[in-house]
C-alpha cells in the first residue's frame, strides 16, 4: 500500500499578500497586486510592470546576518517554511531531523544579488576581468541557489534529504511532486517542499524584453496580466513563495493534525519543442495530465478545478485550453479553470507551489478564485474561466498544471482528505 | 522488490580528455589536466589554476545554430549526451518518446553566458541583452537542450545540491527508470570558469591558491589548503536491467544504492551527515560495508571536510579498512560534474579490475586512510561507493556494482 501525502501546514509570500491569510484574501476577491515597478527605475525597459510583494524581513525574524547572507528569494523561503511549520501544529524541537527533507523550488537562484553583485565587482559593466576585491563574502550562495535548500534545513534542522529542483516554470510543481515521491518511498516522514523567486531585477526585466514574453501594458499595470484575454499581451513578472509541510498521512491523522488536501498525484513531461516556443495543440501537457490523473487513480470528471498556469502569453492560454481539452474531454468545457497569475503576476519558479496554495485554500473553502481582467474573449480559449469573481463551488479534487520554459509540463492532483 | 537499474551507455568531457577512453587512459596514467587558466586572464586573483576542458571545440560536436544560443557547459552536455547514447547503441529516434527522459544536475547554470549579458545590460543598456538569455544561463537549460535535440519526452528533472548534484541527478534517474520509464539520462557536465564564475567560486572560501599544478589540491594532506575547480563531467544511460539484458545492451554495472543528508546546524555539536549516507546507502544496496572494495572520495581538500569524511570512512569501514581514491586530483572539482565523473571512474574500475589512484598529495597519517596513491592499483572490484558533498551541508552516497 502506497503511502499518501498530506500538506498539513502552509506559508505564503505572494504580491499584495504577505502569510496565507492574506494571500487568500486577495484571491478570493479578485484583487490584483500588478503595479509598476518599484524596485528600480523601470523607464529604460519595454515592460515596466511587475508584481512586487511587500516583504519586510526585520518584521518575519530574520537576524541582520541571516539578512546580508540570504538573497531576497531564500528570505522568502526561510519565512515561509517558518510559517507553515508553525501552521502545521509540529513542535519544531520535536522534528526528528533524519525524517525530515527539504525540497525548494526556484527558476532563476538569486537573481538579484547577482544582478546586484555583478554591477559591482564589474565597476558598472566596464570591467571584463572583475574585481574580486568588492565581492561580498557571501557570493557563493548566490552562485549556487543551493544554498536555498540548505537555508530552510538548517533553519529547521533538517538533517534529510534536501535539494533544489530548478525545473524553469515547472520548479514549483516539480519541487512539491519530488518531496511527495520521497516520503512515498520512504526517504522521510516530513518535508519542508515548495519554491521561492525573487526575479524582480533588471537582468530579468531585459531578458524577458528581449523576446517580448511579458506585457507591454504599462499605462495600466492593475489590469496587465489578462490570461485568457483576447487582448493578452505577455505574463506580468512576480515574486513570492509558498512552502508547505508534507507529512505522511497516517502521521498527519495519528497526531490529529489539521490537514487541507492531500497531494494525491503527479507527473511531468518534456515537449522536446523548443526552449521558449509551445506548439498550439498541447499534447505533452496533456500527456502529464493524463498520467497525474493515473497517479491519483482519479477520472477526469472527477476533477472540479483545474488551476491553469494560464501566464497570459499568447501561445500559453492557446496551448493549455487545447491541452485540457486533448486530456479531459468534453468535461473541460464543464469544470472551472482560473488563472490567479491575473492578479499576483507570475513568479516564475514560485508560482507552482503558490498555485498549489491556492488549489488547498480553495479545496479548504469551497471556493474557486477567479480569472481577473478576462473582458474579451478569445476564440481560442472557449472553457470557462471563472471572470472577475471567486466563485463559491463544492471543490474536492482539483487539478494544477505548470508549463516552463525548457519545454516542461507538470500536472498535479489535489483531493479533500477523507 | 525494486526494479534493477543498470548504467549502459557513457558520455565523458573532462579536463584529462573528451570520451570514457580518452580520459580512462590519462586515469591510469596518472596524468593531471590541472593547469593554469587559459580562457581569461587569470593574473590578478590570488587563485590561477583549474582544469579546464581545453580540447572541446564546439563547433565540431555541437550543431552551428546551437553555438549562440548555449554556454559552454551546456555545448560540453550536448557533446555528452551524444556520445552517451552512442556508446549504449540507442537511437533514440527508435524509442517510444514518453518513455525517455533526462535528469541533470547543476550548480550554476550557464554563468559564463550570464556574465556576458550582465555586462551588455550594464555596459550598454538593457536594448543589447540577448534574446537567448532568458534560457541560456538558468539551471535547466541542459535538460531542456538535451531533451530537445533526442527527442526525449518522458519524466524528466534538475537537481541543484552544489557537488553534490551530480549523484542526485542519478538517483532520481534510477527513480523514473523504477517507476516505469524505459531510459533515462542523466548526471552533470557543468562550468564556471570565466571571471564572474571565478570571483563567485573564492568567495567560497575553498578554492586553493596554489600557483604549482603539482600540489595545489592536496585532499587529506596535513596542509590541505583548499580545492583547485574544474569542468566537465559526465552523463550517463539508466535502463531497467530486464529491458537492457533484452535487447543485448552491454552493462556497466548497477546503480545498487543511494542515500542522501543534510548536516545539523552550525554550532549544533551534532555529528555531519555523511557517514549516515553511507550507511544509508550501503542498506539501499542490501550490502554489508564489507562488500564495498573501494571508496571514490568527495576529496574536499578542506581540513575540517577532510577530517569528516576520512571519520565517516574510518567509521563505517574500519581504518585503513577500504582502498579510497580520488581522481579528482587529476581533473579538479568540476561542481556538479564531480560525482557523475566518479561514478564514471566506479563502473569503469569494476570492469578493468583496476583502480585509478589519487595524485600529488600526502595523507596524513592520522586519518588512517588507505589511499590509492601515484599508481592504479590492481583488485577485484564488484562494488563500488562513491561519495560527494555540496556547499551548505549535502551529502549523497552511491553505491554501483556489476551487474547480476
Amino acid at each position: 500500500m502506497q503511502r499518501r501525502v498530506v500538506i498539513s501546514g502552509i506559508g505564503v509570500i505572494a504580491p499584495g499578500g504577505v502569510g496565507a491569510k492574506e494571500f487568500w484574501a486577495l484571491l478570493s476577491a479578485g484583487r490584483t497586486a500588478t503595479r509598476t515597478i518599484t524596485f528600480f527605475d523601470p523607464s529604460p525597459f519595454r515592460s515596466r510592470v511587475a508584481a512586487e510583494a511587500d516583504f519586510d524581513p526585520e518584521l518575519h525574524g530574520l537576524s541582520p546576518q541571516e539578512i546580508r547572507r540570504m538573497d531576497r528569494a531564500a528570505q522568502f523561503a526561510v519565512v515561509t517554511s517558518a510559517e507553515a511549520l508553525a501552521d502545521s501544529g509540529l513542535d519544531p524541537a520535536g522534528l526528528d531531523p533524519y525524517r525530515t527533507g527539504v525540497t525548494v523550488g526556484s527558476a532563476v537562484g538569486a537573481t538579484m544579488g547577482l544582478d546586484q553583485e555583478y554591477r559591482v565587482v564589474s565597476d558598472g559593466g566596464r570591467l571584463d576581468v572583475v574585481d574580486h576585491a568588492y565581492a561580498v563574502p557571501h557570493l557563493y550562495n548566490y552562485f549556487v541557489p543551493s544554498s536555498f535548500a540548505s537555508e530552510v534545513a538548517r533553519s529547521v534542522g533538517a538533517e534529510g534529504p534536501a535539494v533544489v529542483i530548478s525545473t524553469g516554470c515547472t520548479s514549483g510543481l516539480d519541487a512539491v511532486g519530488h518531496a511527495v515521491e520521497l516520503i512515498r518511498e520512504g526517504s522521510a516522514d516530513i518535508m519542508i517542499a515548495g519554491a521561492t523567486d525573487a526575479p524582480i531585477s533588471p537582468i530579468t526585466v531585459a531578458c524577458f524584453d528581449a523576446i517580448k514574453a511579458t506585457t507591454a501594458r504599462n499605462d495600466d499595470p492593475e489590469h496587465a496580466s489578462r490570461p485568457f484575454d483576447r487582448t493578452r499581451d505577455g505574463f506580468v513578472l512576480g515574486e513570492g513563495a509558498a512552502m508547505f509541510v508534507l507529512e505522511d498521512y497516517e502521521r498527519a491523522k495519528a497526531r490529529g493534525a489539521h490537514t487541507y488536501a492531500e497531494i494525491a498525484g503527479f507527473a511531468t513531461r518534456c515537449n522536446a519543442f523548443h526552449m521558449t516556443g509551445l506548439r498550439p495543440d498541447g499534447r505533452e501537457m496533456a500527456e502529464a495530465i493524463r498520467a497525474a490523473l493515473a497517479d491519483a487513480r482519479t477520472a477526469e470528471d472527477q476533477i472540479d478545478y483545474i488551476n491553469a498556469h494560464g501566464s497570459g502569453t499568447k501561445q500559453n492560454d492557446r496551448h493549455e485550453t487545447a491541452a485540457f481539452k486533448r486530456s479531459l474531454g468534453d468535461h473541460a468545457h464543464r469544470v472551472p479553470v482560473s488563472s490567479i497569475k491575473s492578479m499576483i503576476g507570475h513568479s516564475l519558479g514560485a508560482i507552482g507551489s503558490v498555485e498549489v496554495a491556492a488549489c488547498a485554500l480553495a479545496i479548504e473553502h469551497n471556493l474557486v478564485p477567479p480569472t481577473a481582467n478576462l473582458t474579451e474573449a478569445d476564440p481560442e480559449c472557449d472553457l470557462d474561466y471563472v471572470p472577475h469573481e471567486s466563485r463559491t463551488w463544492p471543490t474536492d479534487t482539483v487539478l494544477t498544471v505548470g508549463s516552463g520554459f525548457g519545454g516542461f509540463q507538470s500536472a498535479m492532483v489535489l483531493r479533500r482528505v477523507t | 522488490m525494486n526494479t534493477s537499474v543498470v548504467v549502459t551507455g557513457i558520455g565523458v568531457v573532462a579536463p584529462t580528455g573528451l570520451g570514457v577512453n580518452k580520459y580512462w587512459a590519462a586515469a591510469r596514467a596518472g596524468t593531471s589536466g590541472i593547469r593554469a587558466i587559459r580562457r581569461f586572464d587569470a593574473t590578478g586573483y590570488p587563485a590561477r589554476l583549474a582544469g579546464e576542458v581545453v580540447d572541446f571545440v564546439a563547433e565540431e560536436h555541437v550543431p552551428s545554430r546551437l553555438i549562440p544560443q548555449t554556454d559552454h557547459m551546456t555545448r560540453m552536455a550536448l557533446a555528452a549526451a551524444d556520445w552517451a547514447f552512442d556508446d549504449a547503441g540507442i537511437d533514440p529516434a527508435r524509442w517510444p518518446e514518453f518513455g525517455m527522459g533526462v535528469v541533470t544536475a547543476s550548480s550554476s547554470g550557464g554563468f559564463e553566458f550570464g556574465q556576458g549579458e550582465l555586462r551588455n545590460l550594464w555596459r550598454q543598456g538593457g536594448e543589447f541583452v540577448s534574446a537567448y538569455q532568458s534560457f541560456a544561463w538558468f539551471y535547466a537549460v541542459n535538460t531542456g537542450q538535451i531533451s530537445i535535440r533526442h527527442g526525449l519526452r518522458g519524466p524528466s528533472g534538475v537537481v541543484v545540491s552544489d557537488q553534490a548534484g551530480g549523484l542526485d541527478a542519478l538517483a532520481q534517474a534510477r527513480r523514473l527508470v523504477r517507476k516505469g520509464c524505459r531510459l533515462s539520462l542523466a548526471g552533470g557536465v557543468d562550468a564556471s570558469i570565466c571571471p564572474w564564475g571565478w570571483v563567485a567560486q573564492l568567495a567560497g572560501g575553498r578554492v586553493s591558491t596554489g600557483a604549482d599544478p603539482g600540489d595545489a589540491y592536496r585532499p587529506f594532506a596535513t596542509d590541505a589548503a583548499g580545492h583547485v575547480p574544474g569542468e566537465g563531467g559526465a552523463l550517463l544511460i539508466l535502463e531497467d536491467a530486464e529491458s537492457a539484458r533484452g535487447r543485448g545492451a552491454r552493462v556497466y554495472g548497477e546503480i545498487a544504492g543511494y542515500a542522501a543528508t543534510f548536516d545539523p546546524p552550525p554550532g549544533s555539536g551534532r555529528e555531519p551527515g555523511l557517514r549516515r549516507a553511507i550507511e544509508l546507502a550501503l542498506e539501499d544496496a542490501g550490502m554489508d560495508p564489507s562488500g564495498i572494495d573501494v571508496v571514490f572520495a568527495d576529496a574536499a581538500a578542506v581540513p575540517e571536510l577532510d577530517r569528516t569524511e576520512a571519520a565517516a570512512i574510518r567509521t563505517v569501514f574500519g581504518p585503513r579498512g577500504v582502498p579510497v581514491t580520488a581522481p579528482k586530483t587529476m581533473t579538479g572539482r568540476l561542481l556538479s560534474g564531480a560525482a557523475s565523473l566518479d561514478v564514471t571512474a566506479a563502473l569503469l574500475s569494476i570492469r578493468d579490475q583496476w583502480v585509478p589512484p589519487t595524485v600529488n598529495t600526502e595523507p596524513g597519517v592520522d586519518h588512517h586512510l588507505d589511499v590509492v596513491l601515484g599508481a592504479p592499483r590492481e583488485l577485484p572490484v564488484a562494488a563500488a561507493l562513491v561519495l560527494a558533498r555540496g556547499y551548505g551541508g549535502f551529502n549523497a552516497a552511491m553505491v554501483v556494482r556489476r551487474a547480476g
